[in-house]
C-alpha cells in the first residue's frame, strides 16, 4: 500500500461522508482558528503596550523619596523630604550611565486666562525633562538656564490646556495666564502626545522651571522626584545601581540600612505590564487549546463510528490480503487528513479573523509565525493521537468476525 | 495435476465457556488443480470453520495444511495476509463490495495490497477480469447501481484478478434468485473449464451436481467424498427455466 493510495482511499472515504467529515473538521477548524486569533490579539496588545512604554521613554528612571519609620510609624513617601537639590546636582556630575537628569516638582491648581479656567498640574522641571519624557516644543521655545536661576515666571503649555483656555483660537504665545494667582507668561506650546496606556492625558499640563515651582508655588526646598534616563535601555540596570550607590552615599546610609528613596525604572514597569498581557495571552491560548482538544475528541469519536460502520469493509480488506498495518495506516491517514485539512482551513480562518478584528474593531494584532506553525503542528499531532486508538481497534479486528459483521 | 490443497488430520477446537467444542475432527483431503469441489454440510457441521481454515483466515489447532505447497499452520498473521493476497480469491454470500465505489475500483482492491502492480497495471488487470465475468460494459458503474447478480460478478472478478491458486466461494448464490443463481453457476462452470480450482461451500444440495466432486461434512468430520462423473451443464438448466421464474 503506497502513500498515494492511502491518501486516495482516505479522500474517498471522506468524500463518501462529506457532511460528517466537514463537521468533524469544524472542531479542528474552530480550535486552530481560535488559537491563532487569540494569540494574535494577545501578542498585539503586548506589542502596543511595549510601544507606548518605549514612547514614554523606555530608558526612563524615576527616583522618589522612600517611606521611612519614625518612632515605629511608617510615614507616607510623599511627606518625606529626602531628595535634595544636591542629589540632583551630584547625579549630573557623577553618574556615567545616566545621560539626562531633571528634578521634578509639581503642583495642582486652577489655571485662569480671561474668562476661562481649567484645573491642571504644573510641572517644575529642568530642560532635560523634555528629552527624558520625549516631549517636543511645537511652537515658541524652551526656557533657559537663566530662567531657572532667576525662577522666572515663564511656562510651556500642553495642547489640552491650550484648548481649554484659548477656545476661540487665539495664539497662546506671549499671553499671561494665572496659576493659583501667580502670573506665568507662555513662551511655548508642547507637541501633543495624547493619552498614555494608563489613560492619562499627557497634554493636560504646563511646565515651568523647577525653581519657580519650588519657590513661588510650593515654597519648598526639597524635590518631589528626580527623573533621569539611562544612556540606553540596556544600561538601565547599571544606571539604577549607580544611582542607588550615589544616593546612599549622599544620604549617609550605610550597611543594611533601608534606602530613604525609591528608584524605579521603566523596564520594571514594562515587564510588569507585559506580564499581565502575557498572562492574558496564556489564558486565551489555553481556552483555545481546549477547544482544539475538544475538536480532537470529535475526530476520535467519528473515527470510532467509522470503524464500526466499516467493519465489513475492514474484514474484506483483511481477507483479500490487507495486513493489520495496512488497516492502521488507512484509518490513521484518514484522521490525519481530517485534522490537517481542518488545520489548514483553521490557519486561514484564524489569520483572517485576526485581520478582521484589527480592521473593524481597530484592535492591535500581531501574528507570530510560531503561533501558526505551533497550532498547525498541534492539530496534526491531535489527528495522529486521536486517530490512533480507533485505527488500532480497526487493525486488531478478527477478519473472520469482521467479514460477517451485520 | 499438482495438489493445490492438502489437509492432514486437521482439528480445530474452540473453547467456549470452559467447554471445548470440536469444530473439525481429523479432516484430511487433497484437492488437485482444476477441480470444482463443493463442500456441503448442514449448519453446525463445521463447514464455516473449514472455509476459514482453507482461506488462511484461521489456523488449525492441530494437523497440517499445505496451500499450493506452503505449510500454513505456523504462519503469522501478516504472512497469512500476504498468502491470501497471492493465492486465494474469496467470493462471499453478501458480495462485500465497497459502497459507492466503481466496479473497476472494487476489482483492483486485492492488487492495491501488492506492491508489484502500478496503477496502470491494476486497471488493466481489473478490466480484464471484469470482461471475463461478462461485465465489460459496466466498468464504471458504482456498486450501489448494480443488481445482485452483477454485484456477485464483480466479486468474482475481484477473486480472479490476482490469478489465485484457488477460488473460495462461500454460499456465493445464497442471496440470489433462482435464475441469477444459475447465471452465476454458469460463470463458475466456465471458470472450471478454463482450468481454475474452485471450492464452493454451500448447504444447498442442488449445487453439487454442477461440480466435479462433493465433500460432505457432518459434526466436524468428512462423511463422504465423491467424484461426480456426470457433471450437469448449468447453462442447459438455465435455458430450461421458465421465463417468468421470478
Amino acid at each position: 500500500m503506497t502513500i498515494s493510495n492511502l491518501f486516495r482511499i482516505a479522500f474517498k472515504a471522506l468524500n463518501n461522508n462529506k457532511m460528517r467529515g466537514f463537521l468533524t473538521m469544524l472542531g479542528i477548524i474552530i480550535g486552530v482558528a481560535s488559537v491563532i486569533t487569540m494569540l494574535a490579539i494577545g501578542q498585539g496588545s503586548k506589542k502596543s503596550i511595549q510601544k507606548e512604554i518605549s514612547e514614554m521613554g523606555s530608558n526612563m528612571i524615576m527616583i522618589h523619596p522612600g517611606g521611612d519609620m519614625r518612632g515605629g510609624v511608617r510615614l507616607s513617601a510623599d511627606d518625606m523630604e529626602s531628595l535634595k537639590l544636591e542629589d540632583y546636582n551630584s547625579i549630573i556630575g557623577k553618574c556615567r550611565y545616566v545621560s539626562y537628569v531633571s528634578p521634578c516638582v509639581n503642583a495642582a491648581g486652577q489655571l485662569i486666562y480671561g474668562a476661562n479656567n481649567t484645573p491642571t498640574t504644573v510641572y517644575g522641571i529642568a530642560p532635560d525633562y523634555m528629552e527624558i519624557r520625549k516631549y517636543k516644543v511645537e511652537d515658541g521655545m524652551m526656557f533657559s538656564e537663566q530662567d531657572i536661576k532667576t525662577a522666572a515666571k515663564v511656562c510651556l503649555v500642553g495642547k489640552t490646556v491650550v484648548d481649554e483656555l484659548f477656545s476661540d483660537g487665539e495664539n497662546p504665545l506671549g499671553k499671561v495666564i494665572r496659576f493659583n494667582k501667580i502670573p506665568f507668561r507662555i513662551i511655548g506650546v508642547l507637541e501633543s502626545k495624547g493619552y498614555n496606556s494608563m489613560g492619562m492625558d499627557q497634554d493636560d499640563l504646563i511646565i515651568a522651571p523647577y525653581t519657580t515651582v519650588q519657590k513661588r508655588i510650593l515654597a519648598i526646598t526639597h524635590l518631589q522626584e528626580i527623573i533621569c534616563s539611562a544612556v540606553s535601555e540596556s544600561f538601565t540596570e547599571e544606571a539604577v545601581d549607580e544611582l542607588t550607590a550615589l544616593l546612599r552615599t549622599n544620604h549617609r546610609i550605610s550597611g543594611n540600612e533601608e534606602d530613604d528613596f525609591d528608584i524605579r525604572s521603566q523596564q520594571e514597569l514594562s515587564s510588569m505590564m507585559t506580564s499581565t498581557t502575557d498572562m492574558m495571552t496564556i489564558l486565551l491560548a489555553a481556552v483555545a487549546g481546549i477547544s482544539l482538544l475538544v475538536g480532537g475528541i470529535g475526530i476520535m469519536n467519528i473515527m470510532y463510528v467509522s470503524v464500526t460502520e466499516r467493519t465489513r469493509e475492514i474484514g474484506l480488506r483483511m481477507s483479500i490480503g490487507a495486513k493489520g498495518i495496512d488497516i492502521l495506516a488507512q484509518f490513521l491517514n484518514e484522521s490525519i487528513l481530517i485534522s490537517v485539512t481542518g488545520g489548514l482551513i483553521g490557519v486561514l480562518l484564524g489569520v483572517g479573523s485576526a485581520i478582521v478584528v484589527n480592521k473593524i474593531f481597530l484592535y492591535p494584532i500581531y501574528i507570530q509565525s510560531w503561533s501558526v506553525i505551533l497550532s498547525f503542528a498541534v492539530c496534526t499531532v491531535t489527528g495522529i493521537f486521536f486517530g490512533w486508538y480507533p485505527a488500532r481497534k480497526a487493525a486488531s479486528l478478527d477478519p473472520i468476525e469482521a467479514i460477517r459483521y451485520e | 495435476m499438482k495438489d493445490i490443497i492438502r489437509l492432514e488430520k486437521i482439528c480445530r477446537d474452540f473453547y467456549v465457556g470452559g467447554e471445548t467444542v470440536h469444530a473439525l475432527r481429523d479432516v484430511s483431503f487433497t484437492i488437485r488443480e482444476g477441480e470444482f469441489v463443493t463442500i456441503m454440510g448442514t449448519s453446525g457441521s463445521g463447514k464455516s470453520t473449514l472455509l476459514n481454515t482453507l482461506g488462511c483466515l484461521d489456523t488449525p489447532t492441530s494437523g497440517e495444511y499445505y496451500l499450493d505447497g506452503t505449510a500454513v499452520r505456523n504462519m503469522g498473521k501478516n504472512e497469512r495476509a500476504v498468502l491470501r493476497n497471492r493465492k486465494i480469491g474469496f467470493v462471499f454470500q453478501n458480495y462485500n463490495l465497497l459502497p459507492k465505489t466503481t466496479a473497476v475500483e472494487n476489482v483492483e482492491l486485492p492488487l492495491l495490497y501488492n506492491k508489484k502492480y502500478n496503477a496502470a497495471e491494476r486497471r488493466e488487470l481489473a478490466v480484464k477480469a471484469l470482461v471475463a465475468v461478462g461485465l465489460g460494459d459496466r466498468l464504471d458503474h458504482k456498486s450501489n447501481q448494480m443488481s445482485g447478480g452483477q454485484m456477485q460478478r464483480v466479486a468474482i472478478a475481484r477473486a480472479l484478478v490476482n490469478e489465485p491458486a484457488v477460488i473460495l466461494a462461500d454460499e456465493a448464490t445464497g442471496n440470489l434468485d433462482t435464475r441469477t443463481s444459475y447465471e452465476i453457476l454458469v460463470l463458475f462452470q466456465k471458470l472450471f473449464r478454463e482450468g481454475r480450482t474452485i471450492i464452493f461451500v454451500t448447504h444447498n444440495p442442488d449445487i453439487s451436481k454442477y461440480s466435479s466432486r462433493t465433500i460432505r461434512l457432518s459434526d466436524g468430520r468428512v462423511v463422504s467424498d465423491v467424484e461426480n462423473n456426470r457433471i450437469c451443464n448449468a447453462a442447459d438448466d438455465l435455458a430450461a427455466l421458465p421465463v417468468n421464474n421470478d
